[in-house]
């Protein structure tokens, strides 16, 4: 029988997305794939914040005062995130736009107007 | 907070395991499918998935804001890319840095998963709550929009409306790069 889902078991899913994003983001060629691996690297960050709201931030908070303002501070976290993602998302993806409109190109290893 | 009754059933283990499997082969599949176009409906699966992931944290507000922002419009915005740059006939090919990216990343995953495992969180989860503050904890994660709410304007403020402020440009930003002169 598998064990009970407990911190661990959402800290290594976390671990792997975030693995799996790092490589796309290093390996790929297309930069609309670049910033795909980008977003699997944030949702990764917001699953081992909401975990840790969820796990730790009730047994270490418990000595405050007023526990329920600190409880749920992984999930603001986590709304800050989604938010800055959404900007970079769109500001990236105009990027790539703009970029392929002047070279006709996405692919970020043909991106070299500066070395030339 | 301990574990309660719904969280050690065999049931939820089950779901956990279908969902994080589901997660890790959609992104799998983002990063190596031939098509970009499918990589995309690959990335709104993983984002599906964490969303469920977030439900089963207790993240409600979370999820739905997964599924709005992320599986709605970031998803399209990138869908959008790709059909707009017709660079989908020439695949998905890695750059020369592609070992090297590989080995990085799996030496990251070994390491992360080695430190979660080496690391004793039990002496964190464990310490012993009172039953008053047990059963205020689960009180806040049975309901958790209203105080993310009053957080948002209480005590983060100031991230709240410079977040806005970073939207602003970032909208701004976005029609100035991708005007036609």
């Amino acid at each position: 029988m598998l064990a009970p889902i407990g911190l661990e078991h959402f800290l290594v899913l976390s671990g792997a997305l975030f693995s799996i994003g790092l490589y796309g983001a290093l390996a790929k060629k297309n930069a609309v794939v670049v910033l795909m691996s980008i977003e699997l690297m944030f949702n990764a960050v917001n699953v081992a914040v909401v975990a840790f709201s969820r796990y730790i931030a009730p047994a270490t908070t418990a000595q405050l005062p007023d526990t329920a303002r600190f409880l749920l501070t992984g999930q603001v976290f986590a709304v800050f995130v989604i938010t800055v993602a959404a900007a970079e998302v769109a500001l990236g993806l105009a990027l790539v736009l703009a970029i392929y409109r002047l070279r006709a190109t996405v692919h970020v290893t043909e991106m070299n107007l500066m070395k030339q | 907070m301990t574990p309660t009754g719904l969280e050690v059933s065999p049931f939820f283990t089950l779901v956990w395991w279908v969902t994080a499997i589901g997660i890790v082969v959609a992104a799998w599949s983002v990063v190596f499918l031939r098509d970009v176009l499918k990589a995309a409906l690959a990335l709104i699966g993983s984002f599906l998935g964490v969303a469920g992931m977030f439900v089963m944290l207790n993240a409600e507000f979370l999820a739905a804001i997964q599924v709005l922002l992320y599986a709605g419009a970031i998803s399209i915005l990138i869908i959008f890319a790709v059909l707009l740059t017709r660079d989908v006939f020439r695949g998905n090919p890695s750059n020369r840095f592609e070992r090297l990216a590989f080995f990085l990343a799996g030496a990251l995953m070994f390491f992360l998963t080695f430190v979660i495992i080496a690391t004793p969180w039990g002496q964190l989860k464990d310490a012993q709550l009172s039953p008053e503050a047990q059963a205020g904890v689960a009180q806040v994660f049975s309901n958790t929009t209203p105080i993310i709410g009053q957080l948002l304007v209480q005590e983060y403020v100031l991230p709240f409306e410079v977040a806005s402020v970073l939207l602003l440009a970032a909208i701004l930003g976005a029609i100035v790069l991708v005007r036609e002169e």
